[in-house]
């Protein structure tokens, strides 16, 4: 069957916000080509799970393939219309299942030698979206913070290379009181500004006091959750037959219920940290790795006003099978390769937080927790500079206003 | 992106990468070594032993030979390179996982089977071609890998070639897991099989080194195997351990190393990722010092080392930059070649376009073999 031949009925499986989308939608959706079409559904499935920033932007991608004529429909799709297809992705069923034909299409793409075609089509796509659709800029300008190094007494290696072409190096900030000023700033962006999903505060370890009205989300709080999650993968792995790809799947089809989360006030956070945990790689075992993908996934799907990062110290490497293992012994952690990992993790948040809409306005921080080192970025600070005036973070975040 | 512009900044790479060797290791630009066709010709002689390494799961630039990735490579800048013909433009046009990866390389065609499953190339590797047409033992091919799913590596299923006539592949997890069966859990982390799909290991299928042969082929026990092993921090040490014992009482004149430590890299932690490379440094100029001195190998070796592929680029947003090789972005497919060894010009970069198939054919050439199926084209510049 092609999208030609979609009917609302065979959405049934869908949630119900998803569901109504689709019928709303229809018509736009069988005039897609199959190599375009499960991507869009992949996302549609899980309307009802998405942050409003996702919701948004997926109305207003439907609304304007709704409004496209046949002509424009052809001129904006024909690098996905000469993709071809396997007979197998074809009869695959991809309404219901659209996330594992994507997966399959991959395979695909890069077997055919298609992939780099993909990509054409697939960024000619997006160019014409956006032109189409700009991108509105925030209400105020973004602000993310990454913390690093917490735990860490003394490092003689330079800290912040990648991001100091892009800002101003300071040396000398007192560490006293770094930590509350920098929650306290971001609480009252929160209150001035209180928009759902908008103000995030992520730590690897365990949270600090905050203000509850922010979205926030810890390593330390999953816990039980990342042990129940290896549990079933270990059983899952000893069946008979089980692959890598088979794996994913099962992994990708887990609900919050599945890990042991009871049922909570806010089902969309919940299932994002779930797909944290199921999607991302290394995030079960490394709090750095959890911090930095959880940032990176934070900013591409809530697109928030506000993000403050605070990694902690990761177990120091053990072997997979010894981490899979149940009655585990606790690990020593890792604090210098943390610190390295969260100076990488700290780049990609800036990277990550640059784009989104407003990014020429964009403001970061970054700081070596319990230290004098912090960089900032922002219109205000002059790029590739150092500077040696002693201050504090509060002040900092001041002159970047 | 367009493909011309993915060229384009291929390219940008090759001369950043030219630029930099030529002021840190003070070589010269290969274009700008001029040799009339019969000196080339008088100075290609066929060489007698090649080993190849595969400076793997993928390194970026930035991390290895760029500027500021200098730090991590000190071995191979201050040692290797300087001695060797550099080419900064490799570029691989295939599918970017790890054995599809390397069986491309060791069939020159891009190959198209299952990067997680146990299955031959469909094309005649180097090893086959290198037997058959040279008449070769087994003794004298030998794949040294890192996990169960490479064991299939040494042969393909080519109704030509194929079964018999392939490489020897010594897994030496494999062995190691062999070896701890007794109880001892010393050596749990060596065991990971690979890091793209960590919680799952392949079956074997069949074919692969057993413990036994241990004793009567590489003359080691068990127990030495064991005792030694328990010095050891990585699997790639391990391998380079096998490595040794290989040269010491085989000398094969066809050995392949896959090292894998680097592709820690997709659990997502930077430090890792950056001790992975080290050791790769490290290991690359052992094996060095190693070919120059057993007199099996001294002075008639050729040593290439190039990585399977590269990483995906910060800048893309569809990856999550170093962690994977998932994007297909220009910097993920373009790579570096080093050629170190008798004959091969000394202290020379190139910055022509080298594809990844053509490592085959120019094995072929070096050995005396006719790669009748590979696609790519012999590099005459280490000819």
């Amino acid at each position: 069957m092609g999208p030609r031949d979609l009917k609302i009925e065979q959405f049934r499986s869908y949630p119900p916000l998803a569901r109504k989308v689709a019928e709303q939608n229809l018509d736009a959706l069988r005039g897609l080509p199959l190599s375009f079409l499960p991507s869009l559904l992949r996302e549609l499935i899980e309307y009802d799970f998405k942050f409003p920033a996702e919701r948004k932007a997926l109305d207003d991608e439907l609304r304007n393939l709704s409004t496209l004529s046949r002509e424009q429909s052809r001129e904006w799709l024909e690098g996905f219309s000469a993709i071809t297809l396997s007979p197998r992705l074809e009869q695959f069923d991809w309404i219901n299942s659209p996330a594992q034909f994507v997966e399959q299409l991959s395979a695909h793409l890069w077997t055919t030698h298609q992939l780099d075609a993909f990509r054409m089509a697939a960024n000619s796509y997006a160019d014409r979206l956006r032109a189409a659709l700009p991108p509105a800029a925030p209400p105020v300008p973004r602000l993310g913070i990454s913390i690093v190094g917490q735990g860490v007494t003394s490092y003689e290696g330079p800290l912040f290379r990648k991001l100091r072409p892009h800002g101003a190096y300071f040396r000398r900030i007192s560490p006293e009181n770094g930590l509350r000023f920098l929650l306290d700033a971001v609480s009252a962006r929160s209150k001035a500004h209180p928009v759902p999903y908008a103000h995030w505060y992520i730590d690897g370890g365990e949270a600090a006091e905050h203000n509850p009205e922010l979205t926030s989300i810890s390593y330390a709080a999953l816990e039980p959750v990342r042990g129940a999650l290896l549990r079933r993968m270990r059983a899952e792995i000893a069946r008979p037959g089980m692959g890598p790809e088979m794996l994913r799947t099962l992994m990708a089809q887990l609900h919050p219920a599945d890990l042991g989360i009871a049922r909570s006030l806010d089902p969309l956070l919940d299932r994002f940290q779930i797909k944290l945990l199921t999607e991302g790689s290394g995030t079960q075992i490394f709090s750095t790795s959890f911090a930095q993908w959880a940032a990176r996934e934070a900013l591409r799907r809530a697109q928030p006003l506000t993000l403050m990062v605070r990694f902690a110290a990761r177990q120091r490497q053990k072997p997979m099978n010894e981490l899979l293992a149940e009655g585990r012994e606790i690990t020593e952690p890792d604090y210098t390769g943390s610190l390295v990992d969260a100076d990488m993790g700290a780049y990609y948040n800036w990277l990550n937080q640059q784009r989104l809409p407003g990014a020429e306005k964009s403001l970061f921080v970054a700081w070596f927790e319990g230290h004098n080192a912090a960089l900032a970025i922002g219109p205000a600070m002059p790029r590739g500079t150092e500077s040696d005036t002693p201050t504090d973070l509060r002040q900092l975040l001041s002159w970047m206003a | 992106m367009t493909l011309s512009s993915d060229r384009e900044l291929s390219c940008r790479l090759a001369t950043s990468r030219r630029e930099f060797l030529r002021e840190a290791a003070g070589v010269a630009l290969g274009s700008a070594l001029m040799r009339s066709r019969l000196a080339h010709a008088a100075g290609n002689k066929r060489k007698n032993k090649v080993i190849v390494v595969t400076f793997g799961g993928g390194a970026r630039d930035q991390e290895t030979f760029a500027p500021e990735g200098q730090e991590n490579v000190p071995n191979m800048m201050r040692e290797l390179i300087p001695r060797a013909t550099f080419f900064t433009q490799v570029v691989n046009h295939g599918i970017l996982g790890h054995y599809v990866a390397t069986a491309s390389l060791a069939t020159g065609v891009y190959e198209t089977i299952n990067n997680f499953a146990s299955l031959p190339p469909e094309n005649p590797t180097a090893f086959e071609y290198y037997r058959k047409d040279l008449r070769r033992p087994s003794s004298d091919a030998w794949v040294v890998a890192p996990s169960n799913g490479f064991n299939r590596i040494g042969e393909s299923n080519n109704r030509s070639y194929g079964p018999g006539l392939g490489a020897r592949v010594i897994l030496p997890k494999y062995l190691l897991r062999a070896a701890m069966s007794a109880g001892s859990t010393d050596y749990e982390h060596l065991l990971r099989d690979n890091y793209e799909t960590p919680y799952y290991t392949p079956e074997l299928a069949g074919g692969e080194f057993e413990l036994e042969q241990l004793e009567t082929i590489l003359k080691l026990s068990v127990e030495d195997f064991r005792a030694h092993a328990r010095t050891l921090s990585s699997p790639d040490e391990l391998s380079l351990y096998i490595v040794r014992q290989l040269m010491a009482q085989m000398a094969p004149s066809l050995l392949w190393i896959t090292m894998h430590d680097i592709d820690v890299a997709h659990a997502g932690a930077f430090s890792l990722y950056i001790e992975g490379i080290r050791r790769t440094d490290r290991l690359c100029a052992e094996l060095w010092k190693c070919i120059e001195s057993y007199p099996e190998y001294k002075g008639k070796t050729t040593l290439l080392v190039l990585p399977d592929f590269g990483r995906d680029a910060d800048g893309d947003s569809g990856g999550n930059g170093f962690q994977h090789h998932r994007t297909g972005d220009t910097l993920s497919r373009t790579t570096w070649l080093m050629a170190i060894g008798p004959g091969i010009r000394e202290g020379v970069v190139y910055d022509t376009a080298v594809d990844s198939i053509d490592l085959v054919p120019t094995l072929g050439a070096m050995l005396g073999f006719s790669p009748s199926l590979a696609r790519g084209k012999p590099i005459a510049e280490i000819l």
